[in-house]
């Protein structure tokens, strides 16, 4: 008799070839939170009211994300005649086209599509695989997300899922961890640690019982690859966190995720429930003697509890403060028990490690970094989205063959990785590969993925600033340099962008971040400088216009730009004179007007209200007497 | 509230490190946290009020005073900020005449800022009731509430 997992994937399996092959056309809509706010629902609705109205024969399916932040909603139609069809920016008109010209004329609409899914291609519609966006990309922690129904257990199975497990029951721990260490796998959360190796030390360490928790407090802003993969593939998590728990000899575990993400955590909680019924979790898991299972913990939104140590607090109930290491929490961790702290990338990797073997994972990226790894690619860059590319690609590729450069053909200025904790990486070093070491070494580092692309119109000297009011914020106040140490730097760079700043003032802010870097208890505040120090390493003449000329070069901050009216091209509709709340602007009907620079505060709201056509305003860096 | 707070604790057991969850549905079922119901949950896991109010005040999620029926929260990520986040707010703050951290005095409207919705590929954003809205421009923000307003009138 074949396993019980065994019959339950086959059984998945034929669902899931019976979908591909099915005669009835399958409509898949993209609902996870990105799409839901471009109005995937609306589409969705659309899509149902029309069909049922026309009396189409349909199935329509909702599914994750893609990762084509710029083309949401997404909607891709399959039908058993042709490759299924990808189509971008599809609202509720443009879902009526659809169903009439494709589902019922079985004609694609080339217009609105982005490519075709699978292997084969269209007539004037190429493979969405060979499109720019996604021919660099290799897509192997992604490859489910926006494909399957993420509440759907079966189409899981269907895709290679929990075989990682049933491989993992089968085997020693000591072969679990060997396997996650020859992978070269190091932590996705941003540290880097090799995960094979902390796993050892847990699992060496006296005490018990042992915890696994998964951090998916994913704080940092401008990043939410994790977002996305709870949303689009909660399974793979499960999976490999079952994995970890038996490499690691835990048979507890806590998923930490975000408050904000209320659809994540639903996700989760569904896939909980269906992984306990099918036996993933639970007592004997796979007839392999080992218990294990999983409660998730929301979080209530405090940044400095993507910490390790503040993380444990918090799920013990007290205010999440970090606390001195060592004990890392591998010995001493939750309840002073042994505890592994992985990201929700990092157990996601692991469920892949074990399905596909180490060698397989080790395939892609650079020496001392394996494997692949989502980015959120984001800010000004002409195609934001969620991206996963082998580590070692340069940061060119990423901005300027997936993202396809620079927003109204502006110029790319820097690119901000690893949040609060990383740095600014300017222009000049485009071609950095993106891999721990690389990024280090530049003044940077990977993080957890968030990588903003800026241009020209960005304030470096404004963006170290925001980086430091948001760290100043959620400091927790426990150590000194940390919560005193952020708030002088804060109000030297408050000085600096409201044309108070001297050089002198320079020079204490390079030396406050030196130390605070040094003697900060934990990493919210020994990576707090980075913003700061990678800007004045790439971009001191900005700070120096800040300082000595009073500029803002950018025009961002307002203490250092002038708005103007240029007489020549001015009309005098008055439209500015009308807007400006302060009654700066003067000027008679159809004569040009002026702006009184000692009663301006500079808004912008008279630039804004300027008509195109004469486009008069104009905003210059440095003060009009 | 008391009968309603009871309610709520029959869901859980007592025990110390429930509080952070604890707080959570005491504020989802009350919209906020009053001084009563952190009374109730120091009694119930028998724990000084000090602490509870030690753990809730650290966590920016918990809230000591009403919001308002509509909740504006205008997300302030890098991606927002590099596309235009503190104009957004700015015209957030000055259609709604409250600031960050304010509620309309009628309790209609309340405003927060928060430190990153997720969405940053539809920059910059703002999430207003749980739903998030994308690609926000100032006008589009005025004409929201432009349109609400009205709505409003019509009901």
């Amino acid at each position: 008799m074949k396993s019980p997992f065994k019959e339950m994937t086959r059984q998945a399996r034929l669902e899931w070839h019976a979908l591909q092959s099915c005669q009835t056309p399958v409509i898949r809509v993209g609902t996870a939170t990105c799409g839901r706010s471009a109005g995937a629902f609306k589409t969705l609705n659309a899509l149902k009211s029309i069909t049922h109205k026309l009396g189409t024969d349909c199935i329509i399916i909702e599914v994750g994300c893609l990762g084509l932040c710029f083309a949401e909603p997404v909607v891709s139609i399959s039908t058993s005649s042709r490759p299924p069809v990808l189509y971008g920016s599809i609202n509720e008109n443009r879902a009526r086209e659809l169903v009439e010209k494709d589902v019922l004329g079985n004609e694609p609409v080339e217009d609105y599509a982005l490519g075709t899914l699978g292997e084969k291609r269209l007539n004037n519609i190429p493979l969405l695989s060979q499109t720019d966006i996604f021919k660099h990309q290799i897509r192997r922690i992604l490859k489910r997300c926006g494909l399957i129904d993420p509440v759907s257990l079966s189409h899981y199975l269907a895709n290679e899922g929990y075989s990682g497990l049933e491989k993992a029951a089968a085997m020693s721990y000591e072969d679990i961890i060997q396997e996650v260490k020859a992978s070269g796998l190091r932590g996705r959360g941003g540290a880097g640690f090799a995960t094979g190796v902390k796993w050892e030390f847990c699992r060496e360490a006296k005490g018990e019982p042992k915890y696994l928790i998964c951090n998916a407090d994913e704080g940092d802003p401008g990043a939410f690859m994790n977002r996305s993969l709870l949303e689009g593939d909660p399974h793979s998590l499960i999976e490999g966190m079952i994995i970890a728990g038996k490499g690691i000899g835990a048979s507890k575990g806590f998923i930490y995720c975000r408050a904000e993400y209320p659809l994540a955590l639903e996700r989760l909680e569904t896939a909980i429930k269906q992984a306990r019924s099918a036996g993933f979790l639970g007592k004997d898991i796979m007839g392999s003697g080992f218990d294990f299972d999983i409660t998730i913990k929301k979080g209530a939104g405090a940044f400095v509890c993507g910490e390790e140590t503040a993380l444990i607090a918090s799920i013990e109930g007290k205010r999440g403060m970090p606390r001195p290491k060592p004990p890392f929490p591998a010995v001493s961790g939750l309840w002073g028990k042994p505890t592994i702290i992985n990201n929700v990338e990092t157990l996601a990797s692991i469920a892949l490690i074990l399905q596909k073997g180490a060698k397989w994972y080790a395939g892609f990226g650079s020496k001392h970094s394996k494997g692949t790894k989502t980015f959120a690619l984001v800010g000004e860059v002409k195609r934001p989205g969620l991206v996963e590319v082998p580590l070692g690609i340069t940061i060119r590729e990423m901005i300027f063959d997936i993202g396809g450069g620079i927003r109204a053909d502006k110029d790319f200025k820097a690119v901000q990785t690893g949040g609060p904790s990383g740095g600014c990486i300017p222009e000049s070093l485009k071609d950095t590969p993106v891999d721990y070491d690389s990024l280090n070494a530049v003044g940077s580092i990977m993080g957890s993925g968030g990588m903003v692309v800026m241009n020209t119109d960005s304030c470096m000297v404004d963006v170290a600033k925001y980086f430091l009011e948001f760290t100043q914020k959620e400091s927790c106040g426990g150590c000194v340099p940390c919560r005193l140490g952020t708030k002088q730097m804060l109000d030297i760079l408050e000085d600096i962008t409201t044309g108070n700043g001297s050089i002198e003032d320079l020079k204490i802010l390079e030396e406050l971040c030196q130390t605070v870097k040094r003697s900060a208890l934990c990493g919210l505040g020994q990576t707090a400088p980075n913003p700061v120090q990678s800007t004045i390493r790439y971009f001191k003449s900005e700070y120096l216009a800040h300082i000595i000329e009073k500029k803002c070069p950018a025009r961002v901050c307002r203490a250092l730009i002038s708005y103007f009216i240029n007489p020549e091209t001015c009309s005098g509709c008055g439209a500015c004179r009308l807007a400006c709340p302060t009654g700066a602007v003067s000027g008679h009907k159809k004569q040009p007007h002026e702006i009184d620079q000692a009663k301006c505060t500079r808004c912008g709201a008279c630039m804004e209200k300027c008509p195109k056509k004469f486009s008069a305003v104009q905003c210059i860096p440095g003060k009009i007497f | 509230m008391k009968a309603s707070l009871e309610l709520l604790f029959s869901e859980f057991e007592g025990r110390k490190e429930e509080i952070i969850p604890l707080l959570q549905a005491a504020q989802t079922c009350l919209g906020y946290l009053p001084k009563e119901a952190l009374l109730e949950i120091s009694r119930f896991i028998h724990i000084p009020e000090s602490q509870v109010f030690g753990v809730a005040t650290f966590y920016t999620q918990f809230r000591f005073s009403p919001t308002g029926k509509t909740h504006v929260m205008a997300c302030r990520g890098t991606a927002c900020h590099v596309r235009g986040a503190p104009r957004i707010l700015k015209t957030f703050s000055d259609c709604l005449g409250i600031k960050d951290g304010e509620t309309t005095e009628d309790l209609e409207y309340s405003l927060e800022t928060v430190a990153c919705i997720g969405a940053c590929g539809l920059a910059p954003c703002a999430m207003i009731n749980e739903k998030v809205e994308g690609k926000l421009t100032p006008k589009k923000v005025s004409g929201f509430f432009h349109r609400r307003t009205k709505n409003e009138i019509t009901v």
